[in-house]
């Protein structure tokens, strides 16, 4: 079991609790379409991925973003069992999408980077420390059922 | 990545841009990119040491392991061994984005001290990348949009693989 430190649990919840999901998952996901383009392979039905603002203006990543940050919050509001939490996700995600799991590691460090930006100064070492030890956990749990 | 002729050169993604003879032997970056990082990278050298600094300290607090490799400097935060030698790779760096064509012959040196005297693993310099792109995100917050972090992803990535090419 992951054990958190009282500064790592609060600091997760303070930045989800602050956090707007529908402009921060949006942004994550696009950012990842954009920096690693063969991440659109997924996406062939999204339409227009044609390049950065085609991607940034499509309304199908931005509704896959918000579904994904809220995806993102079942853990958030489970740190104790984000294994189980995300067990069938994982499942989903290997045998019925076929995702290569590499790819959640991807889309996490856009997400870092996108609290970044957002959070500014506020964005510490520390802070930092925590955000990317939860995403590992939750990044090891969607990748747990591939086998 | 050297001038290598017997590999497919890809075709350069810009009409009147550098030619293929670039020091990678391909084009990762278009011209427009390069002007980008180049200028972000310009307004980090007067504040190398403090930017320098917080790269350091993001990727040791959140890659504990890369923190074996200081074992001879004070790394507490707002160590000045953090600041001076932040400050060398910032500089480094931001040189480097002066003249991205000319990367194998700027690296020469520190080439030759990653891969015989520091001898740091290389999976490390992608965790400093990261790092890196963290402290920019945080500094600039929204200019970093997708577009320049892609071109400093890249930019980055180049000059990790160019660091380690001496390593064997």
């Amino acid at each position: 079991m992951v054990e958190w430190t009282d500064f790592e649990r609060a600091t997760i919840q303070s930045i989800f609790s602050k956090m707007d999901y529908d402009d921060v998952g949006p942004a994550a996901l696009s950012r990842c379409l954009v920096v690693y383009p063969w991440t659109q392979r997924y996406f062939g039905n999204f339409g227009n991925l044609y390049n950065a603002a085609a991607i940034q203006g499509n309304p199908m990543v931005a509704a896959h973003g918000k579904t994904v940050l809220r995806g993102l919050d079942r853990a958030v509001k489970n740190m104790d069992d984000i294994k189980a939490t995300y067990a069938e996700l994982s499942v989903l995600h290997s045998e019925k999408l076929r995702v290569d799991p590499d790819n959640f590691r991807l889309l996490a460090d856009c997400l870092t980077i996108v609290v970044a930006a957002r959070m500014g100064a506020d964005f510490t070492a520390d802070v930092q420390g925590a955000f990317q030890k939860f995403l590992a956990v939750v990044v090891s749990s969607l990748g747990r059922q591939y086998h | 990545m050297q001038a290598n002729h017997t590999c497919a050169v890809r075709p350069s993604r810009h009409s009147t841009s550098t030619h293929s003879t670039s020091a990678t032997g391909y084009n990762m970056l278009t011209d427009h990119e390069k002007e980008l990082i180049a200028k972000i990278w310009d307004k980090m050298i007067p504040v190398a040491s403090e930017i320098g600094a917080e790269c350091l300290l993001r990727m040791m607090t959140t890659f504990p392991g890369t923190k074996t490799y200081f074992a001879h400097l004070d790394i507490r935060p707002r160590s000045p061994h953090l600041r001076s030698h932040g400050k060398k790779i910032v500089l480094a760096i931001a040189e480097c984005s002066k003249d991205i064509s000319s990367m194998m012959v700027t690296l020469a040196p520190l080439q030759t001290l990653h891969a015989y005297k520091l001898r740091i693993d290389p999976c490390n310099f992608k965790l400093l990348c990261h790092c890196i792109l963290v402290t920019l995100a945080a500094h600039m917050g929204d200019e970093f949009d997708p577009v320049a972090h892609a071109a400093m992803d890249k930019y980055l990535s180049a000059f990790a693989a160019v660091l380690a090419e001496k390593y064997r």
